[in-house]
């Protein structure tokens, strides 16, 4: 993974440095709330109904077991002995004093981390693809591309007062794990037609209030040209977003207003001026930051203990059958590590679970780890003679629940537990659901089916792209929530429809199984809930939770 | 007002010269003034022709389009940030220094706080009319926090791709 060399780590040190001055300035009464607001969220820190909140960024979900490591230290002597790992392959801490987080970001700083940019109104961490380099189905490993976006978007001069949030993410695969089309730019990795890097680009996509799948701005831009491009898109946008209205501001919005067309023109038009200028990128920059995200040097190994523990061991196939992802390496597997157990929250682990893992992460995958956009974890480079031992130890430790991209995989925001911003509850919901619907699953095999609760129209846990999703309202003093069938974060991407009125607090966990149960009876072969919906409708399932035909 | 200069090797506080004219309010006699956008397109030839320093003001919501072709007339322009979340004109000032060749003064005016002044500088702006009620001359530090940049602005740096590139070559070739 990438190390940071002395600029890195300098420009790291300094803006811990300048955030306690920040706080200091805050503290003494200096600065007014109003004032350091902005200054605060843009560096992750949010004021939520209990206490601070700092999001940590954890640049495109990549990890070391030390970098782990410090989390589980700060969790547990900032926070209550736990942290919440985010839709966007960040971590959160919940519990945080404000005079605690200058302390926090040096601790951060010496493991070569920060939280700069984990929220406010300019460029957000770049996400990707969580089996990035080691997918059996990758064309090519855009990792490297994140960390030459991460550096170029770190405290952009001209960027840092945007509109509104920005978020970019990329995909190294023809399957789009990264949910490009919900981005406000999306990358997508091919190849041209004598064989040379490049991407296809997607703009405008998001969800929230204004849920937009992204449209195609260009089929193919030379990899070389890739920081030109988005500095003409970030332009075009800081100069023509709307800054009237908070939730029309972001550039989905623009993009729709102006039409693609019209929009493309203007970026092409700004690309012009700045294609031949220093943001081209230089070969030798590239082949640096390239060399860093090599393979490590994977074992031959004899997979043949692998077979032979799953015919002995039910347990461990049915977790090796659900949890693993075909490598590039042969002989290897990319582990899922599920922070989904059942009845659990979803996305939380604990210190010692962290600090655990990272020594699992030592001895069994070239200590590292990866935060993968449904608030699991990844061991990327398991030999597949090592996975039953691992299995073993994870399962000791509560993370081997075997159910990713299942009905208990479900993905949700802290809600009204924690945050100012939401009008319901998700965890209590999640987590009831994932004990109701972990007995279904068992007896009737669900395959793959995703659900995602938001505590709000915000929409932080994608709601609008779970298979099924579950939007927390308020209605008349009263937790109410909505019900949308049919989305998807994936190459087929497609914003769920609301299927109709809102269930109570009391009502939504049977309305979910009723959905689940109403499938089955009408499900064919092995089909996927997603693929029984597009081919079906919605209407059977209007009819069972409503009556009506 | 406190002003903060920032077109010399290092940044002082200064005070300002500059009239700024209401639009109703009659140009002075001498002196450098600024005028409005609006002002400057009613009566170009009337304010052209008055041979003192000119400067115009631009609001956030105000383009540099229509006064491209005047550049040279001006010694100063002033772009105004009415909040703190209204970034328009960072660009503005970038595309003033980098394409259009803007070699005046470049004056931030409005809610110019300590903690916008490095990625202002790095814009293009070398003139900072500091917040009503913050102190100028404490805010001074505030250029010198962060001495990475990673990527290219208007400002001379060298961004840490470009040191990179060069730090081997210092080691190899005496100077």
């Amino acid at each position: 993974m990438y190390a940071y060399d002395s600029l890195d780590e300098t420009l790291v040190r300094e803006r811990a440095v300048q955030f306690r001055d920040q706080v200091g300035r805050r503290v003494s009464g200096e600065l007014s709330e109003d004032e350091f607001k902005p200054l605060r969220l843009r560096n992750g820190l949010y004021l939520q109904l209990h206490a601070y909140m700092l999001r940590v960024a954890i640049p495109y979900g990549l990890l070391s077991s030390d970098q782990l490591r410090a989390l589980a230290r700060i969790a547990r002597r900032y926070d209550r002995d736990y942290g919440h790992f985010t839709t966007r392959q960040n971590i959160q801490f919940n519990w945080i004093k404000l005079a605690d987080a200058p302390d926090i970001l040096d601790e951060l700083a010496e493991a070569g981390m920060h939280a700069i940019q984990t929220s406010g109104n300019c460029i957000r961490n770049t996400t990707t693809d969580q089996f990035a380099g080691v997918a059996a189905d990758e064309i090519e490993d855009p990792r490297p591309w994140a960390e030459i976006i991460r550096q170029w978007s770190t405290l952009h001069p001209e960027f840092s007062f945007l509109p509104r949030k920005f978020k970019v993410a990329i995909n190294g695969s023809p399957n789009d794990r990264a949910a490009i089309a919900v981005h406000d730019i999306g990358l997508s990795m091919l190849h041209g037609p004598t064989g040379e890097t490049g991407f296809r680009v997607w703009v405008g996509g998001g969800l929230g209030r204004t849920p937009m799948i992204a449209e195609e701005i260009r089929g193919f831009l030379p990899a070389n040209d890739l920081l030109s491009y988005l500095e003409a898109i970030l332009r075009v946008y800081n100069i023509e977003g709307r800054r009237d209205n908070l939730y029309k501001s972001r550039i989905k919005i623009l993009v729709s207003a102006l039409g693609i067309e019209r929009f493309r023109e203007l970026v092409e038009a700004e690309w012009a001026e700045i294609r031949d200028s220093s943001l081209r990128l230089d070969e030798a920059e590239v082949s640096r930051i390239r060399a860093q995200f090599a393979p490590p040097a994977y074992e031959v190994v004899d997979s043949g203990l692998f077979a032979a523990k799953r015919i002995e061991d039910t347990a461990f196939a049915r977790w090796a059958a659900r949890n693993l992802f075909p490598h590039k390496q042969p002989g290897h597997a990319a582990v899922t590590v599920s922070l989904k157990p059942i009845g659990g929250v979803p996305g939380d682990m604990s210190a010692d679970q962290m600090e655990a893992l990272a020594d699992l992460a030592d001895e069994y995958s070239y200590g590292e780890i990866r935060v993968a956009h449904r608030q699991n974890l990844v061991l990327a480079h398991v030999p597949q003679s090592r996975l039953y031992d691992l299995w073993r130890a994870l399962d000791s430790l509560g993370l081997a629940t075997p159910n990713l991209l299942r009905v208990t995989d479900i993905v949700a925001c802290p809600g009204l537990d924690f945050c100012g911003l939401a009008t319901a509850r998700s965890i209590p919901v999640a987590q009831r659901l994932s004990e109701r619907l972990a007995e279904i699953d068992d007896r009737h095999d669900l395959r793959e089916l995703t659900i995602n609760i938001s505590g709000c129209i915000n929409s932080c846990a994608h709601h609008h792209v779970g298979h099924i999703g579950i939007l927390g309202l308020e209605k008349s003093g009263k937790e109410s929530y909505q019900v949308t069938l049919g989305g998807s974060s994936a190459e087929d991407a497609a914003i769920g429809k609301i299927v109709g009125r809102g269930f109570g607090a009391d009502e939504i966990v049977a309305a979910i199984e009723t959905i689940v149960v109403t499938w089955l009876e009408l499900r064919q072969g092995d089909e996927r809930f997603l693929d029984s919906l597009r081919r079906i409708g919605q209407e059977p399932f209007r009819a069972a939770l409503y009556g009506t035909g | 007002m406190q002003l903060i200069d920032y077109s010399n090797a290092r940044p002082a506080v200064e005070s300002d010269v500059w009239t700024h004219v209401d639009d109703d309010a009659p140009l002075p006699a001498g002196g450098p003034a600024t005028v409005s956008l609006e002002r400057w397109q009613a009566s170009r030839d009337e304010l052209a022709g008055r041979n003192q320093p000119l400067g115009v003001r631009l609001d956030s919501h105000e383009r540099i389009d229509d006064i491209v072709a005047d550049l040279p007339r001006f010694d100063l322009i002033a772009l105004n940030f009415p909040n703190l979340n209204d970034g328009r004109h960072f660009s503005t000032a970038r595309l003033l220094r980098e394409r259009h060749g803007y070699g005046g003064r470049l004056r931030a005016t409005g809610q110019v706080l300590r903690d916008q002044l490095d990625p202002m500088r790095r814009c293009g702006f070398d003139e900072f009319d500091i917040a009503p009620g913050k102190d100028a001359a404490s805010a001074l530090p505030a250029f010198d926090q962060i001495s990475v940049t990673y990527q290219p602005a208007a400002d001379a740096r060298l961004t840490a791709a470009q040191l990179r590139r060069r730090l081997p070559e210092s080691v190899d070739v005496a100077d």
